[in-house]
């Protein structure tokens, strides 16, 4: 039998408060990278604006597609190279002329500069502002409502407590995964955004599996003289190797996404790359510490309003 | 056998036939994601307020006409905004008189009467508006659905989307940019007489009176794609319209070799009327308007009784034939916007898809070896579970119609790893049990039964999530909700039912068990 851990007795529970400190500085650097870059970057889906991708017979250079886009002057477009050295994509800002039109100019564009050889036009995306504005704001709503279910959910099989701190959990990991999309320079897009959602119901996931067994120790016997913490303590690292394996295998699948899944998924496959780690870290040093620290201070006040009857 | 092996055998047996049938062929049974197939993604904004606004021009021509037939002069009628005439009769003696011929124009309610100034606006109701506006968006869908019929798509979607978006999918379409003209262009065929008494040069300079308009003709120079604009001075109102049409052909223009036009045949009631005006107006201009663009103006020789005409304009067949299709499905009611527009080409979806499959390979097989490395026997039976999970999820979506995308694929390459997580859970549970000191089958029983309710948990959380994402309209986010989906629900019934049989089948036999491979 392979065993990751034999009989696990970290004292996880006991180092919160490095842990806390760990999560703020993640928290902030990510708020701060955010902030300094002025808000994500958002991708075509929220902006807006016309997007094409297109496939050379050669491998022209970004300047060379530039200068030959310069003519038909669309406004500040900007132009990738995309997967290998013969595809490329151009996107332009929304621009007054009709959508068709748009795409109309570029491919004439390149087709009347020789230099660039044949090409193919393989994708034409274009989103209008309204429905960038709608995209927006069905977003925002996208995420909080994972949100609220996660917090009835776990308010309802639980207890309040937990609701709350697997909350603060989800959203510690959605801003450091935010964080890191502007750290990397990523854009926010719609898949960007599904394995968000993802994040979301999968950093519960661990929490749940701790509360579970932290509810069934109790229900048992608990041996007299265990506080509230070693017991928060106990249920973590029975869960251990399990959090460790669940969070190995989806790495693995998330790595995979991340490398051998194209261009198209690479800013999806990253979140969830990142997701699943922080995911797998905020279960026991957001959610469990907040729960363990909640619970110590209503014992405390509650110790100290007895006190303060009996001296009465 | 020991316990209800039987019964249990015989619904996963049914489960996986079933998927299986469902699933075969998986070419035709399973439905691409226009990412994945190519294809065109439209989302047109219905202008439903211009129909309003045409509505309410015809409504005011009529009232005009009513009113000069009934001999009560006006000093103005027009429209103000979309769904207001404003009416200053030239003497309020004829008030009253004026009143009656209302009576007929239920439509509309009215406001700021001043009976002594004779002076009124009519106001169309809010009800009436929003009939209009709905209206406005059917008969654009309808039209729309008529057009693309007639084009030839392969199952396309046409759709409405909330209160004036229609959304039309098109798989396989090979050139995009013909079938949009063909689906947004609103195709509105006019006849207006030319108005020959005022100079084009004059008209240009804005000097033109208030009932006529410059409309240009478009010639595109085949050779150097330039564009030449001819301004027509062209009357305003238009006597007939494509409404009136019963018949749209291709022929062979014979004029000008190598060009194509549409022949036209009106219905009893626009051979009537086109008799009528070309009886009228011998040796004046007659424009053949589209869209606001003239395609040619000829001269009326004579009465022209057949209810027959042709609009030329150096077409190519295609353009011809997408002609006659939009002339013979109907005009749209309102012009139409693209509000997003994705197109794929075939190519790049053939790639998608090879990228999707060699993910879910990949994950699948480093989430294999993982599970069979570290769990022996009993990562050996997860991993039969998980192919049985993945044949469900396929099976699933084959049998619901569901579409996959690529960020479907990715949905399910995740899959594939948040599922084994259901046996890490059994299996780490049956492991502690053992190390309490249970015997082998009382630690697989006692496994199986504790880990019960985490898994439920935990397939319930992300399973909401996948819910959500579901509820989005978009479809690349919907996709991914969609595998997320069903590879959970599939996970919970192969982790629950199907490791549990065979774990039974191999530990639960007559002879006494020593040791799990675990």
């Amino acid at each position: 039998m392979i065993e990751l851990f034999k009989n696990p007795s970290y004292d996880f529970i006991g180092k919160r408060k490095w842990a806390y400190y760990v999560s703020i500085v993640f928290t902030l650097i990510s708020l701060g990278s955010l902030v300094a870059r002025g808000g994500l970057r958002y991708d075509l889906d929220f902006t807006g604006g016309t997007l094409m991708q297109v496939r050379f017979d050669g491998t022209p250079s970004v300047a060379q597609i530039r200068s030959s886009l310069a003519t038909i002057q669309l406004g500040e477009s900007v132009i990738q190279q995309y997967g290998d050295a013969h595809e490329f994509v151009i996107r332009l800002p929304l621009v007054a002329i009709a959508s068709d039109e748009v795409a109309r100019r570029v491919q004439g564009a390149l087709g009347s500069d020789a230099a660039l050889g044949r090409f193919e036009i393989r994708r034409v995306e274009f989103v209008g502002p309204q429905v960038g504005r709608d995209l927006q704001l069905q977003a925002v709503y996208l995420v909080l409502a994972g949100l609220v279910w996660i917090a009835v959910y776990i308010g309802f099989r639980f207890d309040l407590r937990g609701g709350v701190a697997a909350v603060i959990a989800v959203c510690h990991d959605v801003i450091v995964c935010l964080g890191a999309l502007s750290l990397t320079n990523r854009e926010f897009s719609l898949p960007v955004l599904a394995a968000l959602l993802t994040i979301i119901g999968y950093s519960v996931n661990d929490t749940i599996v701790a509360y579970d067994r932290l509810r069934e120790n109790r229900g048992k016997f608990v041996p007299k003289g265990r506080t509230f913490a070693q017991q928060m303590n106990d249920a973590v690292n029975q869960t251990l190797s399990r959090t460790i394996l669940t969070s190995l295998t989806t790495f693995f699948s998330a790595a995979v996404l991340l490398f051998f899944g194209g261009k198209t998924l690479e800013d999806f496959a990253f979140v969830l790359f990142v997701g699943v780690i922080t995911g797998t870290y905020s279960t026991t040093y957001v959610a469990a510490a907040i729960v363990v620290d909640w619970a110590q201070y209503v014992e405390g006040h509650l110790r100290r309003g007895r006190k303060a009857i009996a001296k009465a | 056998m020991p316990r209800n092996l039987w019964p249990r055998s015989i619904v996963v047996l049914v489960v996986f036939l079933g998927s299986v049938w469902y699933l075969y062929p998986p070419k035709t049974t399973i439905n691409l994601g226009l990412d994945l197939q190519g294809g065109i993604h439209l989302v047109l904004g219905v202008e439903a307020d211009k129909h309003v606004a045409s509505q309410t021009d015809r409504a005011a021509e009529d009232l005009k006409a009513q009113l000069e037939r009934k001999g009560i002069a006006i000093k103005r009628i027009a429209r103000e905004g979309n769904a207001t005439i404003a009416v200053e009769l030239a003497s309020p003696q004829t008030w009253n008189d004026f009143l009656t011929v209302l009576g007929e124009f239920q439509r509309f309610e009215r406001r700021d009467e001043d009976p002594v100034a004779g002076r009124v606006k009519l106001v169309m109701s809010e009800k009436e508006v929003a009939r209009l506006h709905d209206d406005a968006v059917r008969q654009a869908l309808e039209t729309i659905r008529n057009r693309v019929d007639q084009f030839g798509v392969a199952e396309p979607t046409i759709t409405r989307q909330g209160a004036d978006r229609i959304l039309i999918q098109l798989p396989g379409v090979q050139d995009p940019a013909r079938a949009k003209a063909l689906i947004g262009r609103t195709a509105l065929l006019e006849f207006k007489l030319l108005d020959e008494r005022t100079p084009v040069e004059e008209a240009l300079k804005g000097n033109l009176p208030e009932t006529s308009d410059v409309l240009y003709q478009r010639r595109v120079d085949k050779e150097t794609k330039t564009e030449r604009k001819i301004p027509f001075v062209v009357q305003k109102r238009s006597l007939l319209t494509g409404a009136e049409l019963t018949r749209a052909e291709v022929q062979a223009d014979p004029n000008s070799p190598g060009n194509w036009q549409v022949a036209i045949e009106f219905t009893a009631t626009g051979t009537r009327i086109f008799g009528e005006v070309t009886e009228q107006n011998v040796g004046k201009h007659l424009a053949i308007v589209l869209d606001g663009n003239v395609y040619s103006a000829p001269r009326i020789n004579e009465r022209i009784p057949g209810g027959r005409a042709v609009i030329t304009g150096q077409f190519t067949v295609d353009e011809a034939r997408d002609l006659a299709i939009v002339l013979r499905a109907g005009a749209l009611p309102a012009p139409v916007t693209i509000l997003e527009e994705r197109t794929v080409g075939p190519s790049l979806g053939a790639d998608s898809i090879r990228q999707g499959l060699i993910a879910i390979t990949a994950s699948a097989a480093v989430v294999f070896v993982f599970m069979l490395f570290y769990y022996r026997l009993s990562g050996l039976i997860a991993d039969v579970a998980l192919g049985l999970n993945l044949l469900i999820l396929f099976a699933a979506m084959a049998a619901f119609g569901a579409t996959l995308t690529l960020p479907g694929l990715a949905g399910i390459a995740l899959t594939v790893g948040m599922a084994v997580d259901t046996n890490i859970l059994i299996f780490e549970r049956i492991r502690e049990e053992l190390r309490l000191g249970k015997t082998p089958r009382a630690a697989i029983e006692a496994g199986f039964r504790r880990a019960l309710r985490t898994i439920i948990d935990t397939h319930l959380t992300v399973m909401g999530t996948a819910l959500i994402l579901l509820s989005f309209g978009t479809s690349s986010v919907k996709g991914f909700g969609v595998s997320l989906f069903i590879g959970l629900l599939g996970s919970l019934f192969t982790a629950y039912f199907f490791t549990r049989l065979l774990f039974d089948l191999v530990y639960m036999g007559r002879r006494k068990v020593e040791t799990i491979s675990i």
